[in-house]
């Protein structure tokens, strides 16, 4: 076990190089270096760029160096927690990130709780009553769900919601709690706004994850260890949790791996359409921008996320399940 | 006579109602098994004998409805299982303590997530309020009296670690865990090889002696029925077509598919250089079968008029041997 | 069930010299089983049906639209969709006509009101001149399926700058409906070669490829593709603008495909009749093509086309960002640019209608891939 896991992040940390350098062309592609747009953005702004200022600039970031002795500093000052510098918001990227990567990761969260706690009962009731009237509507939200723009989900939200209470839904806190420090009651005030998201980001995965659970189980269902269970005299709802239930879980398991990465990436989307204060409206304006240390270091670390989520997930599975443990022990 | 009896199925019909019309998968088999002795119920696949044996523990899926009589004399008084909702309290007393089942396939008989010892105490736990160390004792036990070397080692294994001929011992020890009258072996030796075959077969002779239990032993296998069976009997699209002793069937078999039977199998040193005897068609598949001799399409005395006006009787012709065949009228 | 239905309703035994419904089940190939079996699914053929039809529209659009798509009418601007009426405000039944609209500003509010106006009764005219355009630049015409004369129709209403929706929504069908074939065909052959290449050489490459393979489905999309389509230089023309975002989307799509074809490759492989085919001296090719192949396609197929409704979810997304498709070009993201904020949707709903549309479009593939799915599963009757 500890060997596996070992061995998982001895690929993880390939995997993150290999992430970088993704990251790092991501932050070259737009024409020009980082300093020109700097520079061009403060003139547009009618500030006099010193040039010792420049150079500089150009210095710390080897802006001169050849591809990899750039890739090289900004790796290591990466890993180091430099990040750079967002010049649209003249702060240290570490700094932003800082404010906003801890929502993102708690509605990400959340939302991976609220998937897999929605689906799997869901899932279970679907496939016990195959084929019922629950089965049929159930099924049917669930093709919905799958086929709706999760944007689309957020602004018929909105609609419903300003038309019919004139409330607005945006937003993760109420306005008087936007700038106040961190209390017990603006966690409440979050805790309210958080259902909407968490419901908007959610909704596709659920329908995937109940589909994925129902099938999972009624291919359970069928096996002969559920009939010598049924021959031992273990009642109906017993042995159905205790084996296949429990056996269809495992499938689950693995789904965490590419939910994760979904989620990320709705939370984006939606935080954008929202306007939550997470990483997803930050991108997008750092990419109109081309404010792209900001840019390259939040696809980082949100990949990071997604990264250790795949990780858990793994070992996870290896957990619950015997067979898989075995055969790596082998 | 009654007190000999363990078991008596009448006229048992399963019946599963599908899409495409009625497969009636048993069609009025009547049936008796006496105490301490081995009934073999013998036939091709599709010929119904799993689905008698799951319908005497109601254990029949989904559309199955199962009609007719099931007696069990070995409570105080006689209980018709057939009567039984098939998720009710009384029938789940009887099985597994009363009416044990074991499987074809060991591999997939088990839970793969859980272990062997977890699932054998769970079958104890279920009928008797054991503390847990205890039915693990008895457990520990039980897998010691199948044969399985060390095992307090091996309770604590799941099935991916154990080979086939092992988990068909894991089953048997919890299929008798409970000391049932009756043990239900729906082809247990045919997912295994053929050395481990004749371990399970000589293990299982060996319990049914020490326990005084009876068991109705299905295969296809006739070597394995003239092994193991006091009684046979022959089973053909849903309808038992010949039953006697073993020594009446092996010696004298009267229905011309029992005796197709006979023919295929190969003799140790018969000269014979020509083929194997083998039977000519399939068997049909019984969806809204006529009302007919079922072997008619496949036998060589077919009387046009005769053999499919109706479905022959089930005549006497000797004590204890009965055929269903117009043949004997 | 067939074939037990089939022989139930034949003989029982196929002596017979005709040929049963049993024996033609049984001779019947691959791709007829698996149509018999698409046929039941009821779902999945009302929606292949309703797809042809859509994509038939995207291919022809100029002549169903009643306007051209930038064609800005200055006295509706944002008006509500019109409502095609068939009895008239004297309880008289008509031929299909629509009602001449007149509006005023709401000064409280600073909303222009639309009021019909009852006196004015246009009846739909089908096949009629109107505006010229030019047919995926053939021919030019004039003729479009419907209008009305000496008006206005907006079916789907109309934008903030007074283009026709319906007319916008049929132009942008064009480039949404084939982004997503576009970038699965990209990934599928990317998918397809080197899930290949894995599948076959097994090894080195292999890890390689199923290394980079797990990097690119645990990353998440969204910000990867935002990063990528913000980086298309703004010059480019609109064609240009399209197939970046093709080759965008399927830079992550194609793991997921070549995933699969490894696997199954790898599973095919080891089946007992591909073996029995190499040890009675089938060559490579002979057993890719007539044992592999027939074996993985139908599931393919079913792959691809869950594949395309997410190409098409995520070009809306992008081009709903702004980053993707960029005007003059119309795709449904575009257009529900419009509806970004919560105040224009409250006032203008009819500006979802794009949207709508999308969820349908997604829905009917996701019923095909349904229906494929079960027709292609072997196993299932």
């Amino acid at each position: 076990m500890l060997n596996y896991v070992l061995r998982r992040l001895l690929y993880m940390v390939f995997t993150l190089v290999a992430l970088s350098v993704v990251v790092f062309i991501i932050i070259q592609l737009p024409p020009g270096d980082y300093l020109t747009t700097y520079v061009a953005s403060l003139q547009a702004q009618g500030t006099t760029v010193d040039d010792q200022e420049v150079a500089a600039l150009r210095a710390r970031y080897g802006l001169d160096a050849s591809p990899i002795e750039q890739y090289w500093l900004w790796i290591t000052n990466f890993v180091r927690g430099d990040m750079g510098r967002s010049f649209a918001y003249n702060r240290p990227v570490a700094e932003l990130l800082a404010d906003r990567l801890p929502l993102t990761i708690m509605l990400s969260v959340s939302t991976l709780f609220f998937v897999y706690l929605v689906a799997i009962p869901i899932g279970v009731y679907s496939a016990l009553r195959q084929y019922s009237v629950g089965d049929y509507l159930l099924s049917i939200i669930g093709f919905i769900g799958m086929a709706t723009p999760n944007f689309m989900l957020a602004l018929i939200l909105m609609y419903f919601f300003f038309k019919y209470f004139g409330i607005s839904v945006g937003g993760l806190f109420s306005s008087e709690y936007v700038l106040e420090p961190w209390s017990l009651a603006k966690v409440w005030d979050m805790l309210q706004h958080l259902w909407v998201p968490v419901l908007v980001i959610g909704t596709a995965g659920t329908a995937s994850i109940i589909r994925v659970m129902r099938s999972s189980l009624l291919d359970e269902l069928g096996k002969q260890y559920v009939v010598t269970a049924r021959a031992k005299g273990l009642s109906e709802r017993r042995l159905t949790f205790k084996y296949p239930v429990r056996i269809a879980i495992n499938p689950i398991v693995s789904t965490i791996g590419w939910q994760l990465p979904h989620i990320v990436s709705g939370e984006t989307i939606i935080a954008i359409v929202l306007s939550l204060p997470t990483t997803g409206p930050l991108i997008y304006g750092a990419l109109l921008n081309q404010d792209m240390f900001l840019a390259g270091s939040i696809v980082m670390m949100l990949s990071i996320l997604t990264l250790i989520g795949t990780l858990i997930s793994d070992i996870l599975l290896v957990l619950v399940d015997p067979r898989i443990s075995f055969e790596k022990k082998a | 006579m009654m007190n000999d009896v363990l078991l008596e199925i009448k006229n048992l019909r399963t019946y599963f109602k599908l899409h495409e019309g009625i497969l009636k998968a048993i069609d009025g088999v009547s049936l008796a098994i006496g105490r301490n002795r081995v009934l073999g119920i013998v036939g091709e696949s599709g010929c119904g004998k799993s689905v008698t044996a799951r319908s005497i523990l109601k254990l029949v899926p989904a559309p199955g409805k199962i009609e007719g009589e099931i007696w069990f004399h070995g409570g105080e008084k006689p209980v018709n299982l057939a009567a039984l909702p098939p998720t009710g309290n009384a029938i789940r007393d009887i099985r597994g303590r009363e009416i044990a089942m074991i499987f074809q396939e060991p591999m997939a008989a088990f839970s793969p997530v859980h272990t062997i010892g977890d699932q054998i105490s769970e079958a104890i736990q279920t009928h008797q309020s054991l503390p847990k160390p205890e039915a693990r004792g008895r457990t520990i036990e039980m897998l010691k009296q199948v044969g399985i070397p060390i095992p307090e080692r091996r309770v604590d294994n799941y099935p991916h670690q154990m080979s086939g001929g092992m988990l068909q011992r894991a089953m048997i020890a919890m299929a008798l865990s409970l000391r049932p009258k009756l043990l239900i072996a729906d082809e247990p030796t045919t997912a295994l090889d053929v050395t481990i075959q004749a371990q399970i077969l000589r293990l299982m002779k060996r319990l049914q002696a020490e326990l005084g239990m009876s068991i109705i032993f299905i295969t296809h296998d006739l070597g394995v029925i003239a092994n193991m069976a006091d009684d046979v009997a022959v089973m053909y699209l849903g309808r038992v077509v010949e039953y006697g002793t073993v020594r009446q069937i092996f010696e004298n078999p009267q229905h011309p598919y029992t005796q197709a039977l006979m023919q295929s199998i190969p003799k140790l040193g018969s000269k014979g250089r020509g083929r194997l005897a083998s039977i000519e068609g399939t068997v049909p598949v019984p969806l809204d079968p006529p009302r007919r001799c079922g072997f008619a399409d496949r036998c060589v005395h077919f009387i046009p008029g005769r053999c499919d006006a109706d479905v022959p009787p089930l005549i006497d012709t000797e004590a204890g041997h009965q055929v269903r065949c117009i043949l004997y009228e | 069930m067939d074939a037990t239905k089939d022989s139930a309703q034949k003989s029982i035994t196929g002596r017979g010299t005709e040929i049963t419904a049993e024996e033609r089940y049984y001779m019947a190939s691959q791709s007829q089983l698996m149509w018999r079996k698409f046929r039941k699914h009821r779902l999945a053929l009302i929606s292949t049906v309703f797809l042809i039809a859509i994509y038939f529209l995207a291919f022809t659009y100029e002549f169903w639209a009643p306007y051209e798509m930038q064609t800005q009418h200055e006295d509706y601007l944002t008006a509500p969709p019109m409502v095609i009426r068939f009895v008239d405000s004297e309880g008289n039944l008509r031929a299909p006509f629509v009602y001449g609209t007149s509006n005023e500003l709401n000064m409280d509010t600073f909303t222009r009101e639309y009021v019909e106006d009852t006196s004015q009764i246009y009846p739909i005219q089908f096949f009629v001149r109107g505006q010229e355009y030019s047919f995926w630049g053939l021919f030019k015409s004039d003729l479009h399926f419907f209008g009305v004369e000496n008006s206005k129709i907006f079916l789907l209403g109309t934008d903030g700058l007074g283009r026709d929706l319906l007319s916008r929504v049929l132009a942008g069908s064009r480039i949404s409906l084939t982004i997503g074939l576009v970038g699965v065909f990209l990934a599928f052959t990317l998918g397809c070669v080197l899930g290949g290449i894995s599948g076959y050489f097994g090894g080195a490459t292999d890890t390689v490829i199923q290394r980079v393979v797990e990097f690119l489905i645990s990353l998440p999309t969204t910000p990867l593709w935002l990063a990528l389509s913000a980086a298309v230089p703004p010059r480019w023309s609109p064609i240009q603008v399209y197939f970046a975002i093709s080759i965008i989307l399927s830079i992550f799509g194609w793991a997921g495909l070549a995933r699969v074809v490894r696997g199954k490759l790898l599973e095919l492989r080891e089946y007992d009749y591909v073996i029995s085919a190499r040890l009675a001296g089938g060559t490579d090719g002979y057993i890719i093509f007539s044992h592999l192949l027939p074996g993985f396609m139908s599931y393919l197929i079913v792959h691809l086309t869950m594949a395309i409704p997410g190409m098409i979810l995520a070009e809306t997304a992008l081009s709903f960002l702004g980053l993707g498709i960029r005007a003059p070009a119309v795709s449904w993201g575009t257009l529900m640019q419009d509806a970004q904020n919560v105040r224009s949707i409250a006032i203008h709903p009819w500006l979802l209608a794009p949207g709508i549309i999308v969820i349908f479009v997604v829905l009917f593939f996701n019923f095909i891939g349904d229906g494929l799915r079960d027709a292609a599963d072997p196993y299932k009757l």
